[in-house]
C-alpha cells in the first residue's frame, strides 16, 4: 500500500500521545512532592482522564476493519514486554522508597496506563502502514 | 540547526524504492537485535542491585554515565549524523538505517530507564526532592524537560523508527513513506537534541548547587 493511498484512520496515535501527556503530567505532579504526599485530587483527575482516552482508543481500535491485526499484535506484544520491565523498574523504585497507600495505588495505575498505552501506540503506528491482506 | 534540518528534510528521491522495480539490495536485518538483550538485562539487573543496596556511587555512575550518553547521542544523532544521512545516496541511507536503527531501539530505552531511575533515587537520597531544597525549582524544571522529551521520543520518534524498520523489511518498500517517516525521525531527534541542551544547563546548575 502506498503512503499516499493510506486510508484515513481514527486519531488513535494522537489520542495515545494525549494519554501519555496526561500520565506524565500526573507523574511529575506527584513525584515533585515526594517523599511527602501531594494532594491526590489533581492526579486522580489526570489519571481518570487518561483512562477514558485509553478506553476510547481500545474501543476504536476494536472496531477497525480491515486492519493488519497480526502486525499490530506482534509489535504491541513485544513492546508490552519491554514496557512492563520499565514500569516494573519504576514501581520497584516507588515501593523501595516506602511509597504506600493511596499514593502508591495512583502511581501504580498511572504506570499501568503508561505500560498499556505505549504498546498500543507503537502497534498502531506500524500496523497502519501494513496491508491487512498480508496478515 | 534549522538550516541543518531543512537541508536533510527536503523531498527525498526515494520514490524509486516503491513498486516492483524497488528491489535494491538491502542487508538482512533483525528489527530487535537479540544479541543485545542479555547486555540490556545485565545493565538493568545492576541498576536494581544499586537501588536495593543504596549504593550512592553506583547510582551516581548510572546517572552520570547514562545521562551523558543519552544527551550526547541525542545531540550527535540530531545535529551531526542526521545531516550526514541526508546527504548519503539512497542505497547508503537504507543500508545505514537497517544497521543503525535496530541498535537505537535497544540502546535508547535502556539509557533513558537507567538515567531516570538512578537520578530519581539519587535526588531522593540527597534530599534534592524536598521542597525546602534551594534548587527545588530546577529539579521540577528537569522533570518537565524530561517529560516533554519523553512525549516526543516515545510518542513520535520511536513509532517512526519502528515503522521505517517494518517498511524496510517489505519486499517492495514504499520510498515515499520511508522518506516521510525519516523526516519525522530526524526532526524529532533534532528537537530532543536541543532540549538536551536545557538538560545540560539544569544539571550543571544542580551539580554546583
Amino acid at each position: 500500500m502506498s503512503a499516499t493511498a493510506v486510508r484515513r484512520l481514527p486519531p488513535v496515535a494522537e489520542v495515545a500521545v494525549a494519554t501519555m501527556v496526561l500520565v506524565i503530567v500526573g507523574g511529575i505532579y506527584l513525584a515533585s512532592s515526594l517523599p511527602k504526599q501531594a494532594a491526590l485530587g489533581p492526579a486522580v483527575g489526570l489519571l481518570a482522564a487518561s483512562g477514558v482516552l485509553l478506553a476510547w482508543n481500545v474501543i476504536t481500535l476494536r472496531r477497525l476493519r480491515p486492519f493488519a491485526w497480526a502486525t499490530f499484535f506482534l509489535v504491541a506484544r513485544w513492546s508490552l514486554v519491554g514496557y512492563i520491565v520499565i514500569a516494573g523498574m519504576l514501581e520497584y523504585v516507588f515501593v523501595r522508597d516506602h511509597v504506600r497507600g493511596s499514593l502508591l495505588a495512583v502511581l501504580t495505575l498511572m504506570l499501568t496506563v503508561y505500560a498499556v498505552n505505549i504498546p498500543l501506540l507503537l502497534g498502531f503506528s506500524v500496523a497502519r502502514y501494513q496491508s491487512p491482506a498480508g496478515d | 540547526m534549522s538550516t541543518a534540518v531543512s537541508e536533510i528534510t527536503h523531498e527525498l528521491p526515494l520514490d524509486h524504492l516503491a513498486g516492483p522495480s524497488g528491489g535494491m539490495p538491502r542487508p538482512d536485518f533483525s528489527i530487535v537485535p537479540v544479541r543485545g538483550l542479555p547486555i540490556v538485562g545485565a545493565v538493568l539487573a545492576l541498576l536494581v542491585v544499586a537501588i536495593a543496596g543504596n549504593w550512592l556511587w553506583a547510582l551516581d555512575l548510572f546517572h552520570v554515565a547514562g545521562g551523558g550518553l543519552w544527551t550526547g547521542i541525542d545531540l550527535f544523532v540530531g545535529l551531526i549524523v542526521g545531516p550526514i544521512i541526508g546527504r548519503l545516496s539512497i542505497p547508503a541511507r537504507v543500508e545505514f538505517s537497517t544497521r543503525f536503527m535496530p541498535k537505537m531501539l535497544l540502546l535508547m530505552p535502556t539509557l533513558v530507564t537507567v538515567t531516570l531511575a538512578s537520578g530519581f533515587q539519587l535526588a531522593l537520597h540527597l534530599g534534592n526532592l524536598r521542597s525546602s531544597y534551594p534548587n527545588h525549582g530546577w529539579i521540577i524544571a528537569s522533570f518537565i524537560v524530561v517529560g516533554a522529551m519523553a512525549v516526543i521520543a516515545i510518542g513520535i520518534l520511536e513509532p517512526a523508527n519502528i515503522a521505517v524498520l517494518f517498511e524496510l523489511k517489505k519486499p517492495h518498500p514504499d520510498g515515499e513513506l520511508i522518506a516521510r517517516l525519516m523526516r519525522r525521525f530526524i526532526y524529532t531527534a533534532g528537537i530532543t537534541g536541543l532540549m538536551q541542551i536545557a538538560t545540560l544547563v539544569i544539571m550543571s546548575k544542580l551539580a554546583v548547587g
